[in-house]
């Protein structure tokens, strides 16, 4: 047998293995193929050949869904796979300095693999980590607060080729940093509360109730509990927490309706894809209150009737999955999932978790479903919506890992109760992810109706220039605007709270931004695909110093294009960041504007940059010099 | 059948479940579009065919009539925008007419005409693309891939092959061939496979054919894009 022949078998096997644990079912595509990588680093066309024969499903199927997420390698990338997170509190944390410290360390090409094939260090998306950057993913697995020494630690480990389960376990601690707490990160519920009081709840005088389908049915008595909880639901005003703020009981209650054809289910999916750059709550709530969330979901399931239950978890917090997986175990031994939940007979209802790969458009619900069936991440039509017509065709809901928690505890305590916090529109609390130029980082639960002033002062953040609120897709908040509050009256959010003060650069920041969402497009419409990058050249084009008003126009013109014509939220949102430091910090663009007229982007000198780089020269002649007699 | 909408003015009858692109083209009336396809699952991808309804842009190829609608589709406003998709598509890959096998045959060149595009307007990214000459009888340019996934749809859809099919993200997003090599001659695809036909651009061209027919005396040379009819013949 040659050693490819050996290679390929040993591939085949571990392609067997990963496939029959899910029941060669093609739609869990994405989880197969991260289980695949997780045992042989990559994707080989052998791993490719295998699966496709296993599965039974084209190979173009297979090429398409691992091309499109950013952590399917279907190139060798090594055996240890670095990436830094790059978001713009991981710069001003110094994250360059550790990257670069890095690579000299192992003495690599930022983005390329070691001649050895062992290590590759490159850069992704934030990996929200942001109250204690700069953080780095290895091989998926989250190190956070990254120093100089640590990194010539990890350089050190990788050199001799310690297998990642035996580097310190010190590395890998995450903080949760929870500096204020309200209902939710105050919570003491035990397991099983929520649901018994749900149980018990009988319905009100009718005040929203639906009419009666689901659990109910093979409810010998408790008639009522899931339309009373619906009612709950309703009366609490409990909102979406993942930004759009859609109003929960509405989309439960037109799932609950959703007819169901034969073989059908309804289906309860928990969206914690926290793909938004600044935001890290949803990972405080899944480490330390998994058991509330899916006890919100359960509670869910009870309300609309679902049987099937999926948690989204962004491949970022892959870290999170054995200790969720142990909680999910731990409820069934409780009999607070599976068959006869709380002994109620047909009260069926369970969860798995799936774990998402480096693609933030899989945030947006119709993407997120076309993930967990194991395709590409793209957002698709709508209508229909997920509630009639979702995963696998099926009625489903997606909400926020922190709606659920918010569920379990209005079906603990009533939805008058909980409505009574907050402001008249926003009911609840709100959790912030508050990084950037403050003393103390880390999440704050707030009462809807808090000051951005307020949230400032508590987290020890001094001579503020800007907070940008809900992360890039959200708004840029001026200090003139800090008696601004929290709230869907006013500034909603899905809890990113990310503070610059006046050292820092407003122009970079939305650079940095622009890049991400460049990054992050799917690629499925036209005027986001192309778009983002062309807003993304002319934000360089505006670093390198060619800005001219001319661009300013061309920025807007790209917006209004992209506002208008995108599939979705993503290209609908990506020109926010640049229109807001436009109109609140025009000083930091005037800086730029080094052209009365317009200039070309096209740089001579930077073109070359790639020549001096291969032959190693940067001298005087090795650069072309401009009109005024400078290096350009 | 009863029921109408006003597109642009005009009173247009629809049928339940049909779109505006569908009802619109029934009754005559031209919505520019590229990755739509009468005989294909609407994509919803290009956004050529976005129209405003009641106010909102929406694509008139996904979005499915309803009586009382207002639609507006030949306004200057949606023209300029639509004249500028049509030049991100040109300057996203790698487009020169001139000595391009389907020109005069090409939806993309026929859309910007039609939309009075007079230049790229937005820098080139002029992307490095291979060319694949591996099949014997067909060849495949992807310099000039706009991402319709008509070729996807068809080759699924019709011809049960799964040929083709979109890989990568974002703007590096492409076609692939369902081969290990990556090589159209090493899949079942052949000429006659409805994908073979349906490109609206010259990514999939019939070899030993090139120029039959001169420039000059092709579909959109003879009459502009919006009044010829739709047919599977000749995309």
């Amino acid at each position: 047998m040659t050693l490819n022949e050996m290679h390929a078998e040993a591939v085949a096997g571990i392609v067997d293995r990963v496939v029959a644990r899910y029941r060669r079912d093609p739609s869990c595509m994405v989880q197969i193929l991260r289980e695949v990588q997780e045992a042989c680093d990559w994707i080989s066309p052998e791993a490719i050949d295998r699966l496709q024969s296993t599965l039974g499903v084209p190979r173009t199927k297979i090429e398409g869904v691992a091309g499109f997420y950013a952590f399917f390698y279907t190139e060798p990338r090594g055996k240890y796979r670095v990436l830094f997170s790059d978001n713009i509190t991981d710069r001003m944390l110094g994250s360059k300095a550790m990257m670069d410290r890095l690579c000299n360390n192992l003495w690599i090409e930022r983005g390329k693999v070691s001649e050895d094939g062992l290590v590759s260090v490159a850069q992704t998306a934030c990996t929200g980590m942001c109250d204690q950057g700069p953080a780095m993913l290895v091989n998926n697995y989250a190190i956070a607060g990254l120093t100089a020494e640590r990194v010539d630690q990890i350089a050190e480990l990788i050199r001799d080729k310690v297998p990642l389960a035996d580097w310190p376990p010190e590395f890998f601690k995450v903080e949760d940093n929870i500096r204020r707490a309200d209902i939710l990160l105050g919570s003491d519920l035990k397991p099983g509360d929520a649901l018994r009081a749900a149980r018990a709840r009988t319905p009100s005088d009718g005040l929203h109730s639906s009419n009666m389908r689901s659990w109910r049915e093979g409810l010998p008595s408790g008639i009522g509990g899931p339309a009373a909880l619906l009612d709950e639901i309703k009366r609490a005003n409990l909102r979406g927490r993942g930004g759009a703020g859609f109003t929960t009981g509405l989309k439960w209650e037109a799932c609950r309706n959703a007819p169901l054809k034969a073989g059908q289910q309804r289906i309860v999916v928990c969206n914690a894809d926290e793909g938004e750059p600044g935001t890290f709550k949803d990972r405080v709530l899944l480490s330390k209150f998994p058991d509330l969330v899916f006890e919100g979901m359960t509670a869910a399931a009870y309300a609309v009737g679902a049987t099937r239950g999926f948690v989204y978890l962004r491949g970022e917090y892959r870290y999170l999955l054995d200790h969720l997986n142990a909680v999910l175990a731990h409820r069934r031994r409780e009999k607070l999932l599976g068959s006869d939940i709380l002994g109620i007979p047909g009260a069926d209802f369970d969860i798995e978790i799936h774990v998402g790969a480096g693609a933030y458009v899989c945030g947006e619900e119709s993407a997120l479903i076309e993930s967990l069936e194991g395709k590409r991440g793209t957002p698709r039509n709508r209508p229909p919506f997920p509630v009639t017509n979702g995963y696998l065709d099926q009625p489903t809901i997606v909400n926020n890992v922190e709606t659920f928690a918010a569920a379990a505890l209005i079906a603990l305590n009533g939805g008058e109760w909980y409505a009574a916090i907050g402001t008249k529109q926003s009911a609840g609390t709100k959790i912030l992810s508050v990084s950037g130029d403050c003393a103390r980082p880390g999440i704050y639960e707030y009462p809807f109706g808090v000051s951005i002033r307020q949230v400032l002062e508590d987290c020890g953040a001094s001579d503020t220039q800007a907070v940008q609120v809900s992360g890039p897709s959200g708004i840029c908040v001026a200090e003139n605007e800090f008696d601004r509050v929290i709230g869907f009256e006013d500034i909603p959010t899905a809890g990113a709270f990310t503070i610059f003060n006046h050292s820092r650069d407003m122009f970079e920041v939305a650079r940095n931004y622009v890049h991400f969402f460049q990054h992050e497009s799917c690629g499925f419409c036209t005027p986001c695909r192309v778009g983002t990058s062309l807003l993304k050249n002319l934000m360089d084009k505006l670093h390198n110093g060619h800005g001219s008003p001319y661009d300013f126009a061309e920025i807007e013109k790209l917006n209004h294009l992209l506002q208008a014509m995108s599939h979705c939220g993503l290209g609908h949102t990506a020109c926010n960041p640049v229109l807001d430091t436009i109109a609140k910090f025009r000083p930091a663009y005037d800086r730029r504007m080094e052209h009365d007229d317009f200039t070309p982007a096209f740089d001579l000198d930077r073109a070359l940059a790639a020549a001096r780089q291969m032959t190693g020269r940067d001298d005087p002649a090795a650069h072309i010099t401009t009109k005024s007699g400078e290096a350009a | 059948m009863s029921s109408t909408f006003t597109l642009d003015g005009k009173t247009i009858p629809f049928d339940d479940g049909q779109t505006i692109i569908q009802a619109a083209t029934k009754a005559g009336v031209f919505i520019p579009h590229l990755c739509y396809h009468p005989e294909f699952k609407p994509h919803g991808s290009c956004k050529l065919c976005t129209v405003k309804v009641n106010g909102r842009h929406t694509a008139s190829c996904t979005m499915r009539a309803s009586a009382g609608m207002v639609v507006e589709s030949d306004t200057e406003e949606i023209n300029a925008e639509r004249r500028a998709l049509t030049q991100m598509l040109f300057v996203e890959g790698n487009h020169f007419c001139p000595s391009c096998e389907k020109s005069g045959n090409c939806q993309l060149q026929a859309t910007a005409y039609h939309l009075g595009m007079m230049s790229p307007h937005f820098d080139h990214f002029f992307p490095n693309r291979a060319v694949d000459a591996s099949h014997p009888e067909v060849l495949l340019d992807f310099n000039r891939c706009i991402l319709c996934s008509l070729c996807v749809r068809a080759s699924r859809d019709v011809d049960g092959k799964n040929v083709f099919a979109l890989s990568g993200r974002g703007i590096k997003t492409h076609l692939i061939v369902n081969a290990k090599s990556g090589q159209l001659a090493d899949t079942d695809f052949t000429p006659d496979d409805k994908a073979a036909q349906v490109c609206p651009v010259g990514v999939i061209l019939k070899k030993h054919k090139g120029f039959a027919v001169p420039i000059g005396e092709r579909k959109y040379d003879k009459a502009p894009i919006s009044e010829v009819t739709e047919t599977t013949e000749g995309r």
